[in-house]
């Protein structure tokens, strides 16, 4: 055993410890516990006594039993000699622990006297440190958004770090940042026209980009290699550039505040990037089928009804979410065009609502998690088409 | 034959593409066309209102007559700039109604007046008169009078169509507008943003590459930030990060790591004391470019996974039979393999993160140091309502896009020239 690799995993697997320790204790504060300190040194000096005894015991006792001790002692110290500490605290702080004595069990005297190990051991740690850390630095704001939207106001203010919800009050009372939101903000009609503008904007992008994604890919015609390489270039021109000029002939045309104006827009920058990626799919549909429907005096629409659009239902449904994630989230150009709080998209509705400094923030998350909602339940569900719809689009954002 | 059928395959091929090709050129070609036309006049935004001539009708009954009515239009020009030619005006009678002593700019023809005003200089501002008297001596419905609206037209200037040029907003965009303060920021704020979000997308991408429990479920997690609507996680970290009741600080000061909370968003240095140097941090741009690194690493963690999970397995177990610890294997086997996508990835997230303008719009305006080009697009276009300048800072965006780009191309043909 070298003593470099030992420093090393007793370190790393002490710090492991001590940050999912720090996570749980913050997860506790925001539920009104009080809790002051994450107490660094005695925590990494029960880490690295844990994973030291660890190497010392070895295999002499049964892994279970092994675990379950390490578990008890550290939960006695942190829970009722450093400071006392609710039940269900401890429970997390065992489970914890014994999560964290099964990982390191895997480690023996013999295990750290190879050459790479102090190596291995650190990507093993890094690793899972990355997993906890990156899924709650990506999970705690949405966690927040949802609490925030059940909160009251005087509550918020007396305590901002108290994330508990009261379960037991009254249905109307727990959601009421959603029934003033649709009751008085009128966020019914701003998901309509949003739901509205977004499936507009998917079927439009598809009545145009399919006839166009077959010529690219099937037919010879002049200027064909221009047009496709143009395609990327365009989709690379930014949005804010588009704005003052649209918004000047819009202003002109009396398109601005029409919902319609705004699925021309929105029509016109996904178009690109659908075209693109249907092409990509069509050329992979062997030809010897149109062949053979041309044969039987099938003309192009005939052969994109019948044999491109049902051998391509997988990556038109990519493209399809794909322009409806882009349409519903759209912020940029709702802000320009609707000045009109009837034609207000759920985005732009929102940021309106946070326009007045008097709407509370509940209402502000409330709203917010409406229009989330929609799209991470799309997401999750289709994860597999948006996301090969995500690499092969890619770049938009 | 063989000719015919290629002519039809073109025909075909032109009316597939052309409805696609119109939207996409009317969109956003022509508006890019039409930034550089707009750069070089002065337009405010209240210029691109055509001026429209305007009446409001007024409805009078005449004290001891009351088969009469005096009806006054308050005609004016809706602009304060530009005049309106030959304004026309129309308006219609209920039945059985007359004008009398009607004036000699207008005549009636079967029930309706017409009248040539002929032309409106601007802020034009007249109170016409007419004198209605019913003919059968009932008295007039005052409601139905008022319900019918006069109809006017006439012919205007339109600012953006006439052919004065000026090079004023050019000057002012590299004069007067702190344009190096506002390049520099932006530079930063894409360069660290870019350069983060890459790190951060290796970083998950080699994480996901390992088998482990709860590895799909960790891939959906990852995207979130990515597919969730910008609106909507902005003001949730505006509230996460604000300086009194928001989370982060609370929890902070909680845990006794910082002692007064940090106004994150609002500060423009933060002064940092470190080795008996005072270094500034310019603390709003971070926070940005954090929450920039937040939202668009998982679009480099997608690629560079795709990539990982293309890598052959047995340049790895080679590796191992040579004895190569993790570290080695990343750096002489995975880093070669993703070099190639983290390329394309600087910049394709460098000319995004280059044009970026919600983000930092919906977190702090522009505010505290925070003011890049497409804010500055926003500010002058819309807050200082110089439509002028607007273009002319967008031009400006697309120019460095491009020279970006030539400087990017030739740089990596050079590379793949070598190689």
């Amino acid at each position: 055993m070298k003593t470099k690799n030992l420093i090393y995993y007793a370190l790393i697997s002490s710090i492991f410890l001590f940050s999912l320790v720090s996570i749980w204790k913050i997860l506790v504060t925001l539920q009104g516990v009080e809790l002051k300190n994450f107490n660094f040194e005695i925590i990494i000096t029960l880490g690295i006594a844990i994973s030291l005894l660890n190497l010392i015991i070895g295999e002499k006792l049964n892994y279970l039993i092994k675990s379950t001790l390490f578990a008890f002692i550290f939960t006695f110290v942190d829970g009722y000699i450093v400071q006392v500490m609710p039940v269900w605290y401890n429970i997390g702080i065992f489970a914890i622990l014994i999560f964290f004595t099964l990982k390191i069990n895997k480690y023996s005297q013999k295990y750290l006297a190879s050459e790479h190990s102090s190596q291995i051991v650190i990507f093993d740690f890094l690793t899972l440190f990355g997993i906890v850390l990156f899924s709650f630095v990506i999970l705690f704001p949405f966690y927040m958004m949802l609490i925030t939207s059940f909160k009251t106001q005087a509550a918020l203010l007396i305590n901002p770090l108290d994330f508990s919800i009261n379960f037991k009050q009254d249905f109307k009372e727990l959601f009421k940042s959603y029934f003033v939101i649709f009751d008085t903000y009128k966020f019914g009609r701003y998901i309509l026209i949003s739901t509205f503008v977004s499936v507009g904007t998917v079927i439009v992008t598809l009545l145009f980009a399919i006839p166009a994604a077959y010529a690219v890919a099937r037919l010879n015609f002049f200027g064909k290699n221009f047009l496709s390489t143009s395609i990327l270039i365009i989709y690379m021109f930014p949005a804010i550039v588009l704005v003052i000029p649209l918004y000047t002939v819009f202003s002109q045309l009396g398109l601005r505040n029409s919902v319609g104006g705004l699925l021309i827009v929105y029509t016109a920058t996904t178009l690109p990037v659908a075209i693109y990626m249907l092409q990509g799919y069509f050329r992979s549909i062997p030809k010897e089928l149109e062949e053979a429907a041309i044969m039987d005096k099938l003309n192009w629409f005939g052969i994109i009804i019948k044999i491109i659009l049902p051998l391509s239902i997988p990556a038109i449904s990519s493209v399809a979410l794909y322009v409806f994630m882009i349409a519903w989230n759209e912020f940029l150009f709702s802000l320009m065009f609707l000045d009109n709080p009837n034609s207000f998209t759920l985005s732009r509705a929102i940021q309106y609502l946070s326009g007045d400094a008097e709407t509370p923030r509940q209402y502000l998350m409330a709203g917010s998690v409406v229009v989330t909602i929609p799209v991470l339940l799309i997401f999750v569900y289709f994860e597999k088409y948006l996301v090969s719809g995500l690499t092969a689009g890619s770049v938009k954002g | 034959m063989s000719d015919t059928l290629s002519k039809i395959e073109k025909r075909t091929a032109y009316i597939l593409i052309l409805p696609a090709v119109f939207l996409v050129f009317s969109i956003i070609l022509f508006p890019i066309f039409a930034n550089v036309w707009i750069s070089f006049k002065e337009v405010g935004l209240k210029d691109i209102r055509i001026p429209e001539p305007r009446a409001k009708k007024i409805v009078k009954s005449i004290k001891d007559n009351p088969d009469q009515l005096k009806v006054i239009y308050k005609l004016r020009n809706s602009s304060l700039i530009l005049e309106i030619r030959d304004v026309k005006f129309q308006d219609k009678l209920p039945k059985n109604i007359k004008p009398i002593n009607l004036d000699e700019r207008c005549r009636v023809k079967s029930n309706k007046i017409y009248c040539d005003f002929g032309n409106w200089e601007a802020k034009y501002k007249e109170n016409f008169q007419i004198l209605l008297k019913s003919s059968d001596g009932k008295q007039i419905n005052k409601k139905e009078l008022k319900t019918i609206k006069p109809k006017l037209t006439g012919k205007s200037d339109n600012i953006l169509l006439n052919t004065n040029f000026t090079l004023k907003n050019f000057k002012k965009v590299f004069f007067q507008n702190e344009f190096f303060d506002l390049l520099s920021t932006t530079f930063y704020y894409t360069f660290f943003g870019t350069i983060g979000s890459i790190v951060f997308g290796i970083l998950t991408a080699q994480l996901v590459n390992q088998k482990f429990f709860g590895r799909t479920f960790m891939r959906s997690v990852l995207l979130f930030p990515y597919v969730g609507p910008v609106v909507a996680l902005a003001y949730t970290w505006e509230l996460l990060l604000d300086p009194y009741s928001g989370t982060l600080n609370n929890l902070l000061m909680n845990f006794q790591v910082i002692q007064e909370p940090l106004n994150l968003l609002g500060q423009k240095y933060l002064t940092i004391n470190f080795f008996g140097f005072d270094l500034k941090l310019r603390l709003a741009l971070t926070t940005v470019i954090i929450f920039e690194i937040w939202r668009y690493f998982p679009l480099a963690f997608l690629f560079i996974l795709a990539r990982l999970q293309a890598v052959p397995k047995e340049l790895y177990e080679a590796a191992e039979v040579d004895g190569a610890g993790p570290l080695q294997k990343f750096i002489s086997i995975t880093l070669p393999q993703i070099t190639a996508v983290i390329s394309i990835l600087f910049m394709i997230r460098f000319i995004w993160n280059f044009n970026k303008f919600e983000d930092i719009f919906l977190l702090t305006g522009g505010a505290s140091g925070t003011r890049t080009l497409p804010i500055n697009v926003y500010e002058q276009g819309f807050t200082i309502s110089d439509i002028g300048m607007g273009s002319a800072v967008s031009i400006v965006i697309v120019a460095l896009l491009l020279l970006f780009m030539f400087v990017y191309f030739k740089l990596i043909g050079k590379r793949a020239d070598e190689n």
